[in-house]
């Protein structure tokens, strides 16, 4: 354990040097946003499926209160432990003043309106392929929520993570923009995959990661040990997860297994978000994830 | 050798899968006192369940005596089945998280939440299919909450 991450340490000040050279934070083009407009409703769902109160909202949040994106949850990694930052729409404390192309940048290339780059803590890699129509509506959701000036705290990482400049290479490494599903896919699943590869971060959790923490991509949602100590977050494959569609949308919806065992863990939170969305949408999901590739196929050829 | 490698991995790839299935049973009596009280509530959660999702008929004696039944399930004792030591770091069978041998108050209030809405769902149960809705999502609730704080996921 030990060895692997003195392992990871070098070799992501290597990666991040090369980084160095080779990557400027990058942002988005004016021109995408030009000429959207915004819809709060559509806000509204893009903000649940994406989770963000999650994170965002204050570490003891309860109902009406997880609106409130004070910021203040710790999020203990390999690498140090991220505090999440106060994104409410205070001006000062919070991203009230920001424009709609600093959200886009955060969301879809981890760069800050000062040109820094974000830690992977904030799942952008996921947000990458964000819709400017949903980056657009989330924006102005995110205005209509309350104003809050709890100052954001600093990270407690230590070097070289405490170096973003360093983030670059990383970056380089592990955005990917492309879907992980292709092939021939229905509007259901297209949607499903929208909602799963973009915006609910379900990888975040259930794909395995590398030595420099960077999903593995090619076993999506494979299933992966528990970061928080026992346990395993479960696969969510078309072999490992056998339960039928309407299941599975019934899980995201109220908590329920097939067989009446009610979810735990961090999952909770999750469905908390997944129960605002339509029956449509939760269907989507589980249309998707009946096409996201088996593990064993992969483990048996090697 | 691809090949013998990959049937020997399956081979062991089940052997580590019967040991997993193996480990799952618990050799404390005490847990596995308490995790077959967790599976008296799925199940007669379960009648319920298919009522409110419309796979089963509406039929307000059944609904009623699980509700019942779930009523009569809190109101057992469990002190005996949750002592010191029995948490998932001390015994791998278990997935009791230590908190909660740490946040004993908060436990009981959970499980108080649970019991409460178990005398809802006995109100409900039997008026009728909307009714017995109605009070499904306090208690499924009220099991998440517990799990969410206090249990750790599967191995
Ligand atoms: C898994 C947890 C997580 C989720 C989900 C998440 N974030 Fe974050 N977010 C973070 C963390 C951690 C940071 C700090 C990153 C850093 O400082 O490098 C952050 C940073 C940010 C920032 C930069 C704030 C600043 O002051 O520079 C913005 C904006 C943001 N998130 C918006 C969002 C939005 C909008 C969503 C939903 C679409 C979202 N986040 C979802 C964890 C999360
Ligand atoms: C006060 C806390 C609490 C409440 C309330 C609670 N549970 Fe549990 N449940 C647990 C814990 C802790 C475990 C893990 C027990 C263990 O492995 O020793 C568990 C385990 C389970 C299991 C797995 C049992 C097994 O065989 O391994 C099921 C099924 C379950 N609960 C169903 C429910 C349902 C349904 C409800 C609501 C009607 C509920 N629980 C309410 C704490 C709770
Ligand atoms: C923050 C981490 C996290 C995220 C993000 C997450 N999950 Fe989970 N998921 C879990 C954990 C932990 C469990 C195990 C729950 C338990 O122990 O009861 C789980 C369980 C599940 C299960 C039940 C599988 C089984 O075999 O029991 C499904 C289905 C599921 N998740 C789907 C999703 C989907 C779809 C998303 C994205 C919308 C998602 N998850 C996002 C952590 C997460």
């Amino acid at each position: 354990m030990q060895r692997l991450f003195l392992f990871a340490a070098v070799s992501a000040l290597l990666v991040g040097l090369a980084g160095l050279f080779l990557t400027r934070p990058k942002s988005v083009d004016q021109a995408i946003l030009h000429g959207v407009s915004s819809d709060l409703t559509r806000g509204e769902i893009v903000f649940y499926a994406a989770g963000c109160a999650s994170c965002h909202s204050a570490p003891d949040a309860v109902g009406e209160e997880k609106l409130t994106l004070a910021g203040g949850r710790r999020f203990e990694t390999n690498f140090g432990t991220f505090i999440a930052p106060n994104i409410s729409s205070d001006p000062a404390a919070g991203i009230g003043s920001w424009s709609t192309l600093e959200l886009a940048n955060a969301l879809i290339h981890g760069t800050g309106p000062k040109g820094q780059h974000y830690y992977p803590a904030f799942p952008y890699t996921t947000y990458a392929n964000m819709t400017a129509e949903d980056i657009v509506s989330l924006h102005a959701f995110l205005g209509t929520l309350p104003a809050v000036a709890t100052e954001s705290k600093a990270h407690e990482v230590v070097f070289p993570f405490s170096v973003r400049r360093g983030l670059g290479g990383w970056k380089l490494l592990f955005m990917a923009p492309g879907w992980v599903v292709e092939g021939d896919l229905t509007d259901q699943q297209i949607r499903g995959r929208y909602l799963v590869e973009a915006l609910g971060h379900c990888a975040e959790c259930h794909t395995p990661r590398n030595g420099l923490g960077g999903l593995k991509r090619d076993i999506w949602l494979t299933g992966a040990p528990n970061p928080n100590g026992k346990g395993r977050i479960p696969g969510l494959t078309s072999d490992q997860l056998d339960w039928s569609e309407a299941d599975i949308a019934e899980y995201l919806k109220s908590g329920f297994t097939p067989d009446y065992d009610s979810a735990g863990g961090e999952m909770v939170e999750v469905i908390e978000n997944t129960s605002q969305l339509t029956d449509d949408d939760r269907l989507a999901i589980a249309a998707y994830l009946k096409v996201v590739p088996g593990q064993s196929t992969e483990l048996l050829s090697e | 050798m691809m090949k013998k490698f990959s049937i020997f991995a399956a081979g062991l790839l089940s052997v580590v899968a019967i040991g997993a299935a193996i480990a799952h049973e618990s050799e404390n009596p005490a847990v596995k006192a308490r995790t077959s009280i967790m599976q008296l509530y799925a199940f007669n959660l379960g009648t319920l369940g298919g009522m409110a999702k419309g796979e089963t008929e509406y039929d307000a004696e059944a609904a009623t005596r699980a509700a019942n039944n779930l009523v009569v399930l809190t109101q057992i004792d469990q002190s005996a089945m949750w002592l010191a030591g029995s948490d998932n770091v001390s015994d791998p069978s278990t997935r009791a998280l230590p908190a909660i041998w740490e946040n004993f108050p908060d436990v009981a209030a959970k499980g108080q939440a649970m019991a409460d809405a178990a005398v809802a769902m006995q109100a409900a149960a039997g008026q009728d299919v909307e009714a017995l809705k109605g009070a499904m999502g306090n208690l499924g609730g009220a099991c998440s909450a517990c799990h969410k704080a206090y249990r750790a996921p599967k191995d």
